[in-house]
């Protein structure tokens, strides 16, 4: 019985080498329908390597790949899905508008030009040529091309690098509106305040390999650290060899302290030094998690193996 | 091995009818014509080459039965540019800068990319046909029937088939700006062993014995007949020009799928 939750785009046990480099290491990946998730990682951890398999770019030397139940080679798989890579250098002598109407023209049912222009703030840009516009607004054009073909299945890699804070919370805007209308979104970034924003689930990858996948509440609360912040004189030297704290510097007139045990440490500082004034303790964000989590992967492997690349 | 699992989905995509099909192709050919012939840097490089050649060597300096040889010679020159650098420049050009990942990862039909580029290289071609045509009748004053325009046209608009393949085949071997280069190491050494600048019987003997390996001397041999100064069979330069396109569209063909 076909289910509504079977994946959409799936890597089951692939492997990828180019030459002695294992890209990708056994990779398991899932997407159902409806979720947005997102690939993290570093540079050089697989990330594009596994999006170009799921795009049918490459081939998998082992396991296997699957769009919609397909080859992502086939065609009918990918007219359901929309693509925005991180780098294309689109025709800079066509306009904005020309480009949008002939990436529409490949997709059975494709949004109208309006309809498309609106979702990705491109109306004021379709009569100007391609060339012309600024980093930013090029990035929103090829925005708009990954979803004028009204796609079930976004692919959207580094979407918002090179953009303002202004531009960047309005693709989010439009993320969520098309997650809102059911479709799935499969997300690589640097910004892990972008997964925050918008993922349901997170995959990191590091060297080839999926090391955590989960929820990001549930990335966030396996790496239980907290950050504190405050003025004080105390010697970030000393603070940094209390037990359980990780981490302690002196950084713009303020005391930053990370630390698993945030009360016992604010404790040992207000009873060091009773002047300590602008205290804040926060949890901490997607980066501390993810740091923490790749400083692990990193470690688990043999020493030869961490020079290699 | 890779195999692909079919899962079964409860949702399948859109059927795309076979007139939106036709309509990526046509919109595909439209944004390659359109693209190109706002550029005048891509396009005035490749028409002007051998109109001021033929204004110098066959308006200038010739004139009579000398003028119609180098019509039809400088045509087959003028025909290989586009081709070439058409498709050759661009296809290395767009495999640097992503574009071509893009479209291999949309659902652009396959062909839809090619077909694009061959129609823009023979309206190219054409172009810089009527611009020899309208250089050598008013200004060298040579005398063509009707029939034999058209057939010059129509040779200008297939004939540049065949350096649309040689194109695409060296647009696969390097990326990006290095291909003019190479394109023009390949493009003036051909056009003057194939006898296009002088007649090959002013060549040295070797050279003429060599010059049928050169599609463009076939080319030429096919423009020299348009023009009424080739009355010897066709079929075999025809077939050649035929071969040739499709050896070398199969190894561009085979290039890309391995490498993209």
């Amino acid at each position: 019985m076909p289910h509504l939750r079977d994946p959409i785009a799936r890597l089951d046990g692939v492997v990828k080498r180019y030459g002695r480099l294992t890209a990708l290491d056994r990779v398991e990946l899932c997407l159902r329908p409806g979720e947005l998730l997102a690939l993290l990682g570093p540079n050089g951890a697989g990330k594009t390597t596994a999006i170009g398999l799921l795009l049918g770019l490459i081939r998998a030397d082992a396991g296997t790949v699957s769009l919609f139940g397909q080859d992502p080679q086939q065609l009918g798989a990918r007219r359901r899905i929309g693509v925005m890579l991180q780098n294309a250098e689109l025709p800079p002598t066509l306009r904005v508008g020309e480009l949008l109407r002939l990436t529409a023209s490949y997709y059975p049912a494709p949004r109208t030009l309006a309809e498309t222009a609106e979702l990705a703030g491109v109306i004021d840009l379709l009569k100007r040529p391609y060339a012309k516009l600024s980093g930013g607004q090029q990035r929103r054009v090829q925005f708009a091309l990954a979803l004028c073909g009204r796609p079930e299945l976004l692919f959207l890699d580094e979407p918002t690098v090179g953009m303002d804070i202004e531009a960047r919370q309005k693709l989010w805007a439009a993320i969520r509106q098309l997650l809102s209308e059911g479709c799935s979104v499969l997300l690589t970034t640097h910004y892990l305040e972008e997964a925050e924003a918008l993922a349901d689930r997170v995959c990191v990858m590091s060297r080839g390999r999926v090391i955590h996948e989960s929820t990001v509440d549930a990335l966030r609360a396996r790496v239980a650290l907290k950050r504190i912040r405050c003025i004080s004189s105390v010697d970030a030297g000393v603070v940094g060899s209390w037990p359980s704290v990780s981490d302690a510097e002196q950084r713009q007139g303020r005391l930053h302290v990370t630390t698993a045990e945030a009360e016992a440490v604010v404790r040992r500082l207000l009873n060091a030094d009773p002047q300590l004034s602008e205290l804040e303790v926060q949890r901490a964000g997607l980066a501390e998690a993810f740091t923490e989590l790749t400083r692990d992967a990193e470690q688990a492997l043999p020493a030869s193996q961490r020079e290699v690349a | 091995m890779e195999t692909v699992v079919s899962i079964p989905l409860s949702r399948t995509g859109a059927p795309m009818s076979r007139r939106r099909v036709l309509g990526a192709y046509l919109a595909e050919m439209r944004s390659e014509c359109l693209r190109y012939l706002r550029a005048p840097g891509f396009i005035l490089p490749m028409t002007l080459f051998s109109t001021v050649f033929y204004l110098m060597f066959g308006v200038l300096l010739n004139h009579g039965e000398a003028s119609r040889y180098l019509l039809a010679s400088y045509g087959a020159f003028g025909i290989m540019g586009p081709g070439l650098f058409g498709f050759g420049v661009s296809l290395a050009i767009e495999r640097d800068g992503g574009l071509l990942t893009l479209k291999r990862a949309l659902p652009m039909p396959p062909g839809a990319y090619l077909l694009g580029k061959m129609v823009m290289a023979m309206i190219a071609a054409t172009i810089v046909m009527v611009l020899l045509l309208l250089i050598g009748v008013s200004l060298a004053q040579v005398v063509l029937s009707w029939g034999q325009v058209l057939a010059l046209l129509l040779t200008g608009m297939f004939g540049v088939l065949p350096f649309c393949a040689l194109g695409m085949f060296v647009g696969t071997l390097l990326k990006g700006q290095g291909a003019p280069g190479l394109l023009n190491l390949v493009y003036l050494p051909m056009a003057f062993l194939s006898g296009l600048w002088l007649p090959l019987s002013m060549l040295p003997r070797v050279l003429q014995q060599v010059a049928p390996i050169w599609p463009s001397y076939h080319l030429n041999q096919l423009t020299q007949a348009a023009v009424g100064l080739n009355d010897g069979p066709l079929l075999g330069h025809v077939l050649v020009l035929i071969g040739f396109a499709a050896v070398f569209l199969l190894m561009a063909a085979r290039r890309l799928r391995r490498h993209g």
